[in-house]
C-alpha cells in the first residue's frame, strides 16, 4: 500500500469523523459567544442607562422563550419572569457571567479534543512509519542512515500532531469570520468594500508567492537538519576508526561547514519571513489608508454620509485579525505539508514486504518437511557484477551441508539468500513450492534459522538477547487487578484509535515449547547444553561472578550462601590456602582491605551512597573527630602523600610505574608536592576542610600488605576497629539504609557474588590466587547444584549498546546460541565465529554437530566454513567458485575428483 | 616486609647495585611481593612471559621440559633474577620455575623491567653480564656434554 501523499487527504481520511464533529461544536460555541457580545450593550444601555425603566416601578420581562418559527409562527413556550431595574442588572449580569462560562468551556473543550486529535494523529503517523521501517526491503537499508530515520519519526513528523486539529476547524472558523467582516462592509458601502476586498486579493496572490521561497528553504532546512543528525551518528560509530586514521579535524571541518549551511539556510529563512510579515502587515494597514482617502474624499464630496464611514472603518477592524490568522494557519499548513512530503518521500517505496506476511501467529507452527530447494538463483552486488551465478540447489530437510570456497566465491551469498538477508535478482528459494520470500515470517522466522558474524544485540539483558529469538508472539494473557485492568483497557482502547496494534509487552513472549522446554523453570536447563555447545558457559559464569545480584530475582542465593561460605573455607584448607583469603570479622582488623573498607566494615549501596556523600555525613564526621581517628588518619595520610611525591616526582607521568600507585594519579602528584608544603606540620583541624579530604582520602585508600609503607601500628588498627563499632553502635537511620554491613549470615546485594562467596579479601602477594579460588568457588556451585542460579546471574548482566559490553567473540558466540535455541529445521551458519581461532571454531562445530542431531531431532544444516578441517561432519560438500557451485557431492567424491575441494584440503 | 627493608634487599641483588635508593624504592613499590608454596609454578614453560622476578628468599629450580619429562637445568638461588629471557626476547618462557621451599619474589612487570633498563645503562650492562655469565656456563657444560658424547661413540 502507497502511502497518501497529501497531507490534508491523510488526515481526513484517519480523522474524517472526529473533524466533523468538532466543526458541529465549533459552529455550537458560536451562539453563545455572539450572544455575549450584545449583552453588553443591552446592560448598559437597558438596567445602567435606564431605557424601558422610565418609570420607577416598570419591570421587563426576563427569558421570555416565544421564537419565530418558520411555516408555524410565533410560539409562546415560557412567558417569562418580571423583574423591576436592579433585578434586571443582576440577571443580565448573571447571564453574562454565565455565557462566559460556557464560552470558557467550549473552549476548553474544543482545545483538548483537537490536542487529543493532534497526539493521536501523531502517534499514527510514527507507527506507520516504523511499521514501514519493520518492511522495508533489506537493500533498502544500504541507502538510509539509522539517525536520519529516527529524526524523521522523533522530529520531523512532530508539527503534524499540532496541525491536525487545526486542519479543517481553522480555516472554517477564520474564513467565516473574515467573510462575515467583508460582507459587513461591503453592505455598509459597496465600493469602499470592493477596495478591501481587492486589497484581500492582492494578500492572497501576493503572500502565497513568498512563501514559496520559504517553503524552499524550510525543505531545506528540513534536509540539512536530517543529514547533520545522519553524520553525528556516523561520527558517533566511527569514532574508532576516526582515532585510528587522525581524522578528527576532517570531521570537524565537515560538522563545520554543514553548521555553516545550515545557518545561512536558517538565517535566509528568517529575513524572509519577516519581509512576507512587513508586506502582510503593510497591507493590512493600507486599507484603513485608503478609507481615509477615498471615504473621506466621498464625504466632502457629499457623496457618502460620515456615519457610513464611521460604520465601514470600525467594521473593518473586525477584517485583519481572522484574515492575518489565516494565513499564518496557511502558512502552517504548507509547512506540515512539506515536512510530510519529505518524510513521505523516504518511507513510499517500491518492494515492501507485504503486510500479511508479517502477521502475528500465536500458534506452533508446523515443521518443514519439504526440501529446500534454490533455483536459479542469481545475486548481484551494488555495481551489477553477478556474485551468485544461476545456481540451482535442492537441499533435504535432514541433511548436513558444509559450503566451501574462498571468501566471495558465492558461498556467502547463497547462505545469505537462505537466511533471506539479500534478495535474489532472479530465481527462487522454495520451500515445497512457495517462495520463502511470500512465506509468513512466522514460518521462515521460526522453522529456518540464519547466523552470521555480524551479531546483532539489543540493550538490555544477556537473558533478553539469548531469549529474543523465542519472542514471536505475546503468548499469555496477562490478568490486571483494579486500576491496573483499568488503564490496560484504556491504553487498548487508545492504541486502537491510532491504528496501533494492541500486542501487550507484559505477556510472556518467550515460546518455551520452540526450545523444547515446558515453561521458565526448566529452560535453563534446557539451554544449559546449547551454551556449553557454544563455550559461553564459562564467560557467563564469570560475569555472575563479577556482578552484584539481585536478590529479589534469585532469593536462593540469600539461603545458601552460609553452606557456600563454609564450603569455601572447608575447601581452601584442603588445599592448604587458608591464609590465601584473609575472612572479614568485626573484632579485626582486615590486613588486605584498605582503612577505607575496615572502618566501613561494609559496602555502600550503590546509587545511594557515594565515599563523597558519607565523609559529608554530620554523624560519620563526629565519629571521626570523636575517636581522634581524623588527626591519626591525617597524619598518616601526610606521610603517604610524602612518600608518593618522593618516589613518583621525577617521573615523566607516562611512567609505567603509576599504573601500582592506586591512590593517586600522575596528574596530582604537583598538587599534592604544593599541599605538602603548605601543611607541613599542620594538625588535622588546622587545615581546611578540603585539604584535610584530600590528605584522609590517602589514608583511606592505604592497603598495608600492596603499599608496605609501614604506617599501620597495631595501635591504629585497633583504634580503627573500635572506631567501626562506635560507628555501628548507634547508626542513624538513613545511613544504615545506605549501608549494607558485613555480615557472615548474610548475602549483600551491593557486592559482588565472587566477594560474597570469599567474605573476605585475597591476599595480594599470593601467586595466580585469584585464578584458584575462581575454579573452587565453580566446584562448590556444581556441588551444590547452583550452577544454574549462578547461570542466571550472569544472564542479567547488562550487555549495553549493540551488545558493546560484551567482546566480540562472546557476541559471536551467543548469537549462535539464540540461533540455536530456536530448534529450527533448517540452520545457515554463514561463517557466524570469524573472531575466535580456528582450533575454537572447529571446537564449536564439533560441539554442535554431534548435540544438534539427538532424541529424533535431525534438523538440516547449512554451514559455510572458513576451511576444510572439519568437512568430514558434514554429509556433502558445496564448493563454490567465482559465483558458480563447482563440485557438490559427499567428502569421499568430491576428495577424489582432485579439484578445487582437495586444494582447499591440502 | 616493608618497603625500606625491601630496598635494602634489593640492594643486594647485583643487578640492582648501581641504582640509586630513591630508584630502588620505586621499583620496589611499583612490583608486586608474591609468595609461592613449595612445589607451585613461578611460571611454567610455553607461558606467555610478561614479568621477571626477583627472588628474595628461598630457593627454586629450573626445569626444562624434554620429550615428556622433565629435566633440571639449574638452580635459582636468594638474590637472583628468573624469567628475564622472556620478557628481552618476546619469547614464551623457555623453562618452568618451581619453588623447592617457601619462595618470596618480587615481580617487575616487562614494561617496568624495560623503563629501568632505559633508564640505568648500568642495569642493562650488569643483565648484559648475567646473561653472557649464563651462556659461559651454559657452552662450558655443551662442551662437556659433547665431549662426553663423544667419548661415548669412540
Amino acid at each position: 500500500m502507497r502511502m497518501e501523499k497529501g497531507l490534508a487527504r491523510y488526515i481526513w481520511r484517519n480523522t474524517s469523523r472526529q473533524q466533523l464533529w468538532i466543526l458541529a461544536i465549533v459552529a455550537l460555541s458560536m451562539i453563545p459567544y455572539f450572544l455575549s457580545f450584545d449583552l453588553p450593550k443591552q446592560i448598559v444601555n437597558g438596567p445602567i442607562q435606564g431605557q424601558g425603566f422610565e418609570d420607577v416601578d416598570a419591570t421587563r420581562t426576563f427569558m421570555e422563550l416565544s421564537p419565530t418559527l418558520p411555516l408555524i409562527g410565533e410560539v409562546h413556550l415560557f412567558s417569562g419572569f418580571e423583574l423591576d431595574r436592579l433585578q434586571t442588572l443582576l440577571a443580565l449580569s448573571f447571564v453574562f457571567l454565565g455565557l462566559v462560562v460556557l464560552n470558557g468551556l467550549f473552549k476548553f473543550y474544543i482545545n483538548t479534543y483537537k490536542g487529543r486529535l493532534g497526539e493521536r494523529m501523531l502517534r499514527r503517523i510514527r507507527f506507520d512509519l516504523i511499521d514501514r521501517v519493520l518492511r522495508f526491503p533489506p537493500n533498502q537499508f544500504k541507502k538510509i542512515k539509522s539517525a536520519e530515520i529516527a529524526t524523521m519519526i522523533k522530529d520531523e513528523v512532530e508539527p503534524l500532531g499540532g496541525f491536525t486539529g487545526d486542519a479543517f476547524v481553522q480555516p472554517a472558523l477564520l474564513g467565516g469570520q473574515a467573510i462575515t467582516a467583508l460582507t459587513f462592509i461591503i453592505l455598509q458601502n459597496f465600493w469602499l468594500g470592493m477596495i478591501a476586498a481587492s486589497i484581500v486579493c492582492v494578500q492572497a496572490v501576493i503572500i502565497p508567492r513568498m512563501r514559496r521561497r520559504l517553503l524552499e528553504l524550510g525543505r531545506q532546512r528540513q534536509l540539512t537538519a536530517r543529514q547533520l543528525s545522519g553524520r553525528v551518528s556516523e561520527i558517533v560509530d566511527g569514532i574508532h576508526s576516526i582515532h585510528a586514521h587522525d581524522t578528527s579535524n576532517l570531521e570537524r571541518a565537515d560538522i563545520a561547514q554543514r553548521l555553516g549551511l545550515i545557518f545561512t539556510i536558517r538565517y535566509d529563512l528568517y529575513q524572509w519571513k519577516f519581509l512576507v510579515k512587513f508586506i502582510n502587515n503593510f497591507l493590512a494597514q493600507v486599507t484603513p489608508f485608503l478609507f481615509y482617502v477615498i471615504g473621506g474624499y466621498l464625504v466632502l464630496q457629499g457623496r457618502l454620509d460620515v456615519g457610513q464611514l464611521v460604520a465601514v472603518i470600525a467594521a473593518y477592524k473586525d477584517l485583519p485579525g481572522p484574515l492575518k490568522e489565516l494565513i499564518d494557519w496557511d502558512q502552517a499548513r504548507q509547512d506540515v505539508q512539506v515536512k510530510y512530503a519529505q518524510v513521505v518521500e523516504q518511507f513510499d517505496i517500491e518492494h515492501l514486504v507485504p503486510a500479511e506476511v508479517q502477521t502475528v501467529m500465536r500458534e506452533p507452527v508446523e515443521r518443514l518437511a519439504a526440501p529446500l530447494v534454490a533455483s536459479n538463483l542469481l545475486v548481484t552486488d551494488d555495481s551489477g557484477a553477478p556474485i551468485l551465478n544461476r545456481v540451482s540447489i535442492e537441499i533435504q530437510p535432514n541433511e548436513t551441508i558444509a559450503i566451501l570456497g574462498q571468501n566471495g566465491a558465492g558461498g556467502e551469498a547463497v547462505a545469505e539468500a537462505f537466511g533471506r538477508v539479500v534478495w535474489p535478482d532472479s530465481g527462487k528459494i522454495t520451500i515445497g513450492g512457495q517462495d520463502i520470500l511470500e512465506m509468513p515470517e512466522s514460518v521462515t522466522g521460526r522453522r529456518i534459522s540464519f547466523a552470521s558474524s555480524d551479531a546483532h544485540f539489543f540493550q538490555g539483558t544477556l537473558r533478553d538477547n539469548l531469549f529474543y529469538g523465542l519472542k514471536h508472539a505475546p503468548l499469555t494473557e496477562t490478568t490486571y487487578k483494579g486500576s491496573e485492568a483499568r488503564q490496560f483497557k484504556r491504553n487498548l482502547l487508545e492504541a486502537q484509535r491510532s491504528g496501533n496494534p494492541s500486542f501487550d509487552l507484559n505477556s510472556d513472549w518467550i515460546d518455551y515449547d520452540a526450545a523444547g522446554a515446558t515453561g521458565p523453570d526448566d529452560l535453563l536447563k534446557v539451554i544449559r547444553p546449547v551454551l556449553d555447545a557454544v563455550m559461553i558457559s564459562q564467560d557467563i559464569f564469570d560475569l555472575a561472578l563479577r556482578s552484584k545480584v539481585d536478590l529479589a530475582a534469585h532469593p536462593a542465593m540469600s539461603e545458601v550462601i552460609v553452606e557456600v561460605r563454609a564450603a569455601l573455607q572447608r575447601r581452601l584448607a584442603e588445599e592448604d590456602l587458608a591464609g590465601t583469603v584473609v575472612p572479614f570479622q568485626p573484632d579485626n582488623y582486615n590486613d588486605q582491605a584498605t582503612v577505607g573498607e575496615n572502618l566501613l566494615f561494609g559496602t555502600m549501596r550503590q546509587s545511594m551512597l557515594t565515599p563523597a556523600t558519607l565523609a559529608a555525613h554530620p554523624y560519620f564526621k563526629q565519629i571521626m573527630r570523636e575517636t581522634g581517628l581524623s588527626n591519626d588518619l591525617y597524619a598518616m595520610g601526610l606521610e603517604i602523600a610524602e612518600t608518593a611525591v618522593e618516589l613518583f616526582r621525577d617521573l615523566p607521568p607516562d611512567n609505567p610505574f603509576f599504573q601500582q600507585l592506586t591512590f593517586m594519579s600522575a596528574e596530582d602528584i604537583p598538587a599534592y608536592e604544593e599541599l605538602l608544603q603548605s601543611l607541613k606540620g599542620t594538625t588535622a583541624e588546622e587545615a581546611s576542610s578540603e585539604d584535610r579530604i584530600n590528605i584522609i582520602r590517602l589514608s583511606f585508600a592505604y592497603i598495608e600488605p600492596r603499599h608496605r609503607f609501614g604506617l599501620l601500628t597495631p595501635e591504629l588498627r585497633e583504634k580503627i576497629v573500635q572506631a567501626r563499632q562506635r560507628f555501628y553502635a548507634d547508626l542513624p537511620e538513613d545511613l544504615a539504609t545506605m549501608i549494607e554491613r558485613h555480615d557472615p549470615a548474610k548475602f549483600s546485594e551491593s557486592a559482588s557474588l565472587i566477594d560474597n562467596v570469599l567474605f573476605g579479601r585475597i591476599a595480594y602477594s599470593e601467586a595466580d590466587a585469584s585464578d584458584r579460588i575462581k575454579r573452587i568457588a565453580r566446584d562448590i556451585f556444581a556441588e551444590m547444584d547452583l550452577e544454574h542460579n549462578v547461570l542466571s546471574i550472569g544472564l542479567d548482566f547488562d550487555v549495553g549498546t549493540q551488545g558493546r559490553r560484551l567482546t566480540n567473540v562472546q557476541r559471536q558466540k551467543l548469537n549462535l546460541a539464540r540461533v540455536l535455541l530456536k530448534r529450527s529445521d533448517y540452520f545457515i551458519f554463514n561463517r557466524p565465529l570469524p573472531a575466535l581461532d580456528q582450533r575454537a571454531q572447529d571446537q564449536i562445530v564439533n560441539n554442535i554437530m554431534r548435540d544438534l542431531h539427538r532424541d529424533g531431532y535431525r534438523p538440516a544444516i547449512i554451514w559455510v566454513l572458513p576451511t576444510a578441517d572439519v568437512a568430514q561432519l558434514f554429509d556433502r560438500i558445496l564448493v563454490f567458485e567465482g559465483g558458480n557451485l563447482v563440485e557438490n557431492g559427499a567428502y569421499d567424491e568430491v576428495f577424489d575428483k582432485n579439484g578445487m575441494f582437495k586444494q582447499l584440503v591440502s | 616486609m616493608l618497603l625500606k627493608d625491601e630496598v635494602e634487599m634489593l640492594r643486594r641483588v647485583p643487578l640492582f647495585s648501581k641504582i640509586a635508593p630513591a630508584k630502588l624504592k620505586l621499583l620496589a613499590f611499583a612490583s608486586e611481593r608474591l609468595n609461592c608454596r613449595e612445589g607451585q609454578n613461578l611460571f611454567r614453560q610455553g607461558d606467555p612471559g610478561d614479568a621477571a622476578y626477583v627472588v628474595l628468599s628461598g630457593t627454586a629450580d629450573v626445569l626444562v621440559n624434554s620429550n615428556g619429562d622433565e629435566v633440571k637445568v639449574a638452580d635459582v638461588e636468594q638474590n637472583s633474577i628468573v624469567g628475564e629471557i622472556a620478557i628481552l626476547c618476546d619469547v614464551s618462557r623457555t623453562a618452568t620455575v618451581r619453588a623447592t621451599s617457601r619462595l618470596e619474589v618480587l615481580k617487575i612487570s616487562k614494561e617496568n623491567f624495560l623503563g629501568l633498563m632505559n633508564d640505568f645503562p648500568d642495569m642493562a650492562v650488569e643483565i648484559m653480564r648475567v646473561l653472557a655469565d649464563r651462556l659461559n656456563h651454559t657452552t662450558s657444560e655443551l662442551t662437556a656434554a659433547r665431549a662426553r658424547e663423544q667419548r661415548a661413540t669412540t
